[in-house]
């Protein structure tokens, strides 16, 4: 196939499009393309729920005292609203886009086990149906915090059982999407793709990939035990018994951080795509991009007790995870200074995935260091479940783990839909966001730091003023957010025909297949000399 | 134009051993049980053993010193029991043998057991506080409505660091035949 290397001008790849019938297309489909799209479709819905949910909770704290709902509906709020945009929203959101781009991006014509594939997303409406259906049920769903810690959420009545169940569902899914990736990239890279001239993505999600299949099994352990104590009269976290419940922070934490992880790792992959793209430069240090993601990765296992400084630890412990924590801000530091490198002297231009991902770039850091803040034990005992928890861990999840995949959305939409979108719109979403992001949570770390707990539906008025403008801010982002589908609907409708190479400074076996990507593509492997020309290094 | 370079068969192999090791990480989330009690065993840290068992009566006393022991009694929840020490602190010379007695009332309107579960801060001193009989050692039956001041007996030990002068002692107590939801 000397003459293959060029799909994007022969356009042979298309030779058979996508099937008709609705049935075929998008319920038994295996293309990875279209489960792409089933599984951002799917996060996206979950991300207005999720929103619809936070917007519930930031009403009730407009003010002070008890307005709308009642304390044990507010929890079921905070409770769902966790679980629905990391289990519902982020992480299929990163799987729709792996879908997607990894085969594009290694040279591969499907994912390597595409009827899983299937079967991991169809697990998804399933699992949220039963989650959600817990709010309908006596005793109203789980409201002890998406941590589940025993014995509070053992009393969570019917609903206990189904939002187990539903957890284990949406690991069983993760696995399986992460062992798709994996193998994947490990046997289906084209011939000449080495594992050098991948993409960050392709390297973020493999790494990502593996701490899914170390860690998602010890969370279905984890309440697997919960739902023994409770129903099968085992102790693993009953003090009555001789278990501890304190045991049981530790195992769900052990899967708790390297979630954490498994949230942002991705992002520092779009990340790392755009701004180059952006900047018309490769990227600065791509191998020390991806020893810093390793070890991140790696790191994140042995840190996880810096949730639970205030349960109680010997004095080494406590030195032990503040240190390691301290640690991954070493390589954190590294991606951060190698993006600005990256942009420093490049001639940058602002579409709309850039500003994201410049936006990301500044307010992932701010959370990045008030994780920092917290990983000092003395303080973080003060810090412990207030608001400056919350507000640490929004910056990095919200401006950080979005703006994201917005940002990668903005990238590839003009590859997926094979139109540009109207970009004055999307800069408006972008200011918007990154305006009203701000508004809501910034304002939160002076909360926390005043000392207002997390996880409460009312609270002593001296924390009104800036519950107000948090309240104030989380309106004004959620009802930003709206423009985002509409833009996206717009997109797929029409609009000015997209290149090949949508945007200029790009690069990416993506771009060399043509816009709309074809049903099918790399079905012929792309040529070597193909491969170097879009690999990130150039070499 | 179906010359494809990959080993269709490799895949399942792949994904065979990867998801071997999920089963793996699976029985690795319980394998963390056994290993959190070896941590606790081997650091010292929160002696579980030494709270519940009887230490020997060895009488070293050291008038010289006196430490607080204070006494604090826990119900996981509310409505169907009573419980609390009898005195809320006594002060103690280490060496010497002392008594300490605390009180539950059985509400749950039926016959049950309860059982106490005790804990000891700051935790550092749990390994110098050593009881040499306790109600908590066994569950403890109860009579619909029986209310009953039960007896722990403890020295505390005269190598306790100088710097700890007051030791808490508390037990939470559970209705074992509770259903788990209700503990
Ligand atoms: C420099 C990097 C980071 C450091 C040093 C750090 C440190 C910490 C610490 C010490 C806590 C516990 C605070 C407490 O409960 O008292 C915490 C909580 C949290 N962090 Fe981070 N963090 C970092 C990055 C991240 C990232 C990248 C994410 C996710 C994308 C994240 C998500 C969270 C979440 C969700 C919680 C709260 C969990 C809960 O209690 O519900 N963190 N972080
Ligand atoms: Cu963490």
């Amino acid at each position: 196939m000397a003459n293959s290397g060029h799909a994007a001008h022969e356009g042979h790849d298309d030779h058979h499009g996508a099937p008709k019938s609705f049935w075929q297309r998008w319920v038994v489909t295996t293309n990875h393309k279209d489960i792409g799209t089933l599984y951002l479709i799917f996060a996206g819905v979950m991300f207005f729920v999720g929103g619809l949910m936070a917007l519930v909770i930031r009403a009730e704290l407009f003010q002070p005292g008890l307005q709308f709902v009642d304390p044990m509906f507010f929890n079921s709020m905070t409770t769902m609203h966790a679980l629905a945009m990391i289990f519902g929203a982020v992480m299929p959101a990163w799987v729709g886009l792996a879908n997607w781009m990894i085969p594009l991006q290694v040279g591969a014509p499907d994912m390597a086990l595409p009827r899983m594939n299937n079967f991991s997303f169809w697990i998804m409406p399933f699992a949220f149906t039963l989650l959600l259906s817990t709010l309908f049920t006596g005793s109203g769903a789980p409201a002890g915090g998406w941590t589940l810690y025993p014995p509070l959420s053992l009393q969570g009545g019917d609903s206990f059982p189904m939002a187990i169940f539903a957890i284990h569902m949406m690991g069983a899914s993760s696995i399986m999407g992460a062992i798709n990736v994996i193998v994947t990239i490990m046997n289906m890279r084209a011939p000449g793709m080495t594992l050098l001239r991948m993409p960050l993505f392709c390297w973020t999600w493999l790494i990502t990939a593996y701490l899914l299949i170390l860690v998602m099994p010890v969370l279905a352990g984890a309440v697997t035990m919960l739902l023994t104590d409770h129903f099968f009269g085992t102790s693993f976290f009953s003090a009555a018994g001789g278990g501890d419940p304190v045991m049981y922070q530790h195992i769900f934490w052990f899967f708790g951080h390297p979630e954490v992880y498994i949230l942002i790792l991705p992002a520092f992959g779009v990340v790392s795509e755009i701004i180059p793209a952006f900047s018309r430069k490769p990227l600065f240090g791509y191998e020390s991009m991806v020893y810093a993601s390793a070890s991140i990765g790696f790191l994140s296992f042995i840190v996880w007790a810096h949730h639970m400084f205030t349960v109680g630890m010997p004095l080494a412990g406590q030195l032990f995870f503040m240190l390691t924590t301290m640690l991954i801000a070493v390589p954190t530091g590294v991606k951060v200074f190698n993006w600005s490198a990256t942009m420093w002297k490049g001639s940058l231009s602002f579409e709309p995935p850039m500003l994201f991902a410049v936006a990301f770039l500044f307010l992932f850091t701010i959370g990045g260091f008030s994780g920092l803040m917290l990983s000092i034990v003395p303080a973080d005992f003060q810090y412990q479940d207030s608001y400056f928890v919350v507000a640490h861990f929004h910056y990095v999840l919200v401006p950080g783990a979005i703006f994201a995949i917005m940002a990668g959305i903005y990238y590839w939409l003009p590859k997926w839909s094979g139109h540009m979108y109207n970009m004055s719109l999307a800069k408006w979403h972008f200011w918007l966001s990154t305006i009203f992001v701000n508004v809501l949570f910034f304002p939160q770390h002076f909360l926390g730091l005043a000392g207002m707990p997390r996880r409460i539906p009312d609270y002593s008025v001296q924390f009104a003023d800036w519950n107000m403008v948090s309240s104030i801010g989380a309106f004004g982002f959620g009802l930003s957010q709206l423009l985002m589908p509409y833009l996206v609907w717009q997109c797929v409708r029409g609009g000015a025909a997209a290149k090949a190479k949508a945007w200029e400074g790009a690069r990416g076996l993506e771009w060399e297949v043509p816009s709309p990507a074809p049903y099918h593509t790399w079905e012929t492997a792309p040529d070597e000399a193909t491969i170097i020309h879009a690999s990130p290094t150039g070499h | 134009m179906s010359q494809t370079p990959y080993k269709p068969n490799s895949h399942g192999r792949l994904a065979l051993k990867l998801g071997a090791v999920a089963l793996g990480a699976f029985g690795f989330g319980f394998a963390l049980v056994p290993l959190y009690d070896v941590m606790c065993a081997v650091t010292g840290f929160g002696n579980k053993a030494n709270l519940t068992r009887a230490a020997k009566i060895a009488e070293h006393p050291d008038d010289s010193r006196t430490v607080t022991v204070e006494f604090l009694g826990d119900l996981p929840t509310v409505g169907s029991w009573e419980f609390r020490p009898a005195v809320r602190s006594i002060q103690v010379h280490p060496g010497r043998l002392y008594e300490a007695k605390f009180v539950a009332r059985n509400l749950t309107g039926r016959d049950t057991y309860g059982q106490a579960v005790p804990d000891v801060a700051p935790s550092k001193a749990a390994s110098f506080f050593h009881k040499t009989e306790c109600f908590c050692f066994t569950p403890q039956h109860f009579a619909s409505g029986e209310e009953r001041a039960m007896p722990v007996r403890f020295i505390v030990d005269p190598a306790l660091p100088r710097y700890m002068d007051h030791i808490t002692l508390a037990y939470t107590f559970y209705d074992t035949q509770a259903p788990a939801a209700q503990r």
